[in-house]
């Protein structure tokens, strides 16, 4: 019963999070991290990286998306 | 970011999550009497108003880098969402949200449950508490995120209060479902406005130095707004491309003919 209601819980927080497609996720991790490094670890202007990362993986989702529509 | 810009955002994307909740309550209150739903209602709005009090002071005890970090990159996970699912809307891949169609769903399935009469109707109250709870966890988070972040939770808070007064105002008037609301191209506005103020505040907290500071907000906005424009035609003519039957290949000589 705890454990049904734990993964129901987890189940809730990973769709509200996540969503229709885990690449966005996935693009925002990438691009905050990559972000990260370059101002911490390599010490560059790093302000174009999340934009540069995270606005590829929107066109690439949404474009996969709608060829994923036509093909349906 | 001047405050004139953070209540807009807010306000729009509170007006947003207002209407969907309101179909819900409206749905099962007309349908099956509006004891339960107005129960329902008050239950969630307690919730979440445990979850505003209880988030609200811890968040400010968290460093602003890392708060900007955290915050920038839910920000950032919901509005691309928001603007992925308006470009497929927009090029008519998605169904565009309805709120008449899902009003109508909502009376449908509400008509379907049957009620014992003298007894407290469970169904109505749980759905107008899940449909309020959920709309509203997005409010909540965004008046949080904003307000916080912006150092002004009033602010967010009262630009929360009025989109949701205003949207129960018309509600309760015209006792219907506010169809006529552009909720498409709100979403539209909003998912880019989530989206530029996470890539923002997420690249900041990460440790980058935007080079225009403030101003970087509307240059940022702009890109998005032109590039996810230039997605939807693209998709538009994926979708005609689709439609429209092979043409015959017409020779020179049948064209003559």
């Amino acid at each position: 019963m705890i454990a049904k209601w734990i993964r129901a819980f987890g189940l809730f927080w990973f769709d509200f999070i996540v969503g229709d497609d885990w690449r966005l996720a996935f693009g925002v991790i990438a691009g905050l991290g990559l972000t990260a490094i370059l101002a911490h670890a390599v010490s560059v202007a790093a302000w174009w990286a999340a934009p540069v990362v995270v606005i590829a993986v929107l066109v690439w989702s949404t474009l996969l998306a709608g060829r994923k529509a036509r093909k349906a | 970011m001047s405050a004139g810009f953070l209540f807009v955002a807010v306000f729009l994307a509170c007006v947003v999550e207002a209407v969907e909740a309101l179909t819900i309550v409206l749905a099962v209150g007309l349908t099956r009497g509006w004891r339960a739903p107005a129960y329902g209602t008050g239950a969630a709005l307690l919730v979440l108003a445990v979850v505003v009090a209880a988030l609200g002071p811890a968040l400010k005890l968290i460093p602003l880098h890392t708060i900007q970090l955290i915050v920038g990159g839910l920000l950032l996970v919901f509005g691309l969402q928001w603007i992925r699912k308006a470009m497929l809307r927009a090029s008519g891949i998605k169904a565009k949200h309805d709120e008449d169609a899902i009003y109508n769903k909502e009376v449908a399935a509400a008509s379907g449950v049957a009620t014992k009469a003298g007894t407290f109707d469970s169904y109505s109250f749980r759905i107008a508490f899940m449909g309020v709870l959920l709309e509203g966890l997005e409010v909540a988070f965004i008046v949080l995120t904003f307000g916080t972040t912006q150092g002004n939770i009033p602010l967010a808070a009262i630009a929360a209060a009025a989109a949701i007064v205003v949207v129960v105002g018309i509600g309760v008037a015209v006792r219907a479902p506010l169809a006529k609301v552009p909720e498409n191209t709100l979403k539209y506005v909003v998912g880019l406005l989530l989206t530029t103020f996470g890539l923002f505040w997420g690249a900041e907290g990460a440790g980058a130095k935007w080079p225009a500071s403030d101003a970087s907000i509307l240059v940022l906005l702009a890109i998005l707004a032109a590039l996810s424009l230039g997605v939807v035609q693209l998709l538009k003519r994926g979708q005609q491309a689709h439609a429209e039957p092979a043409a015959p290949t017409v020779t020179p000589e049948m064209s003559q003919s």
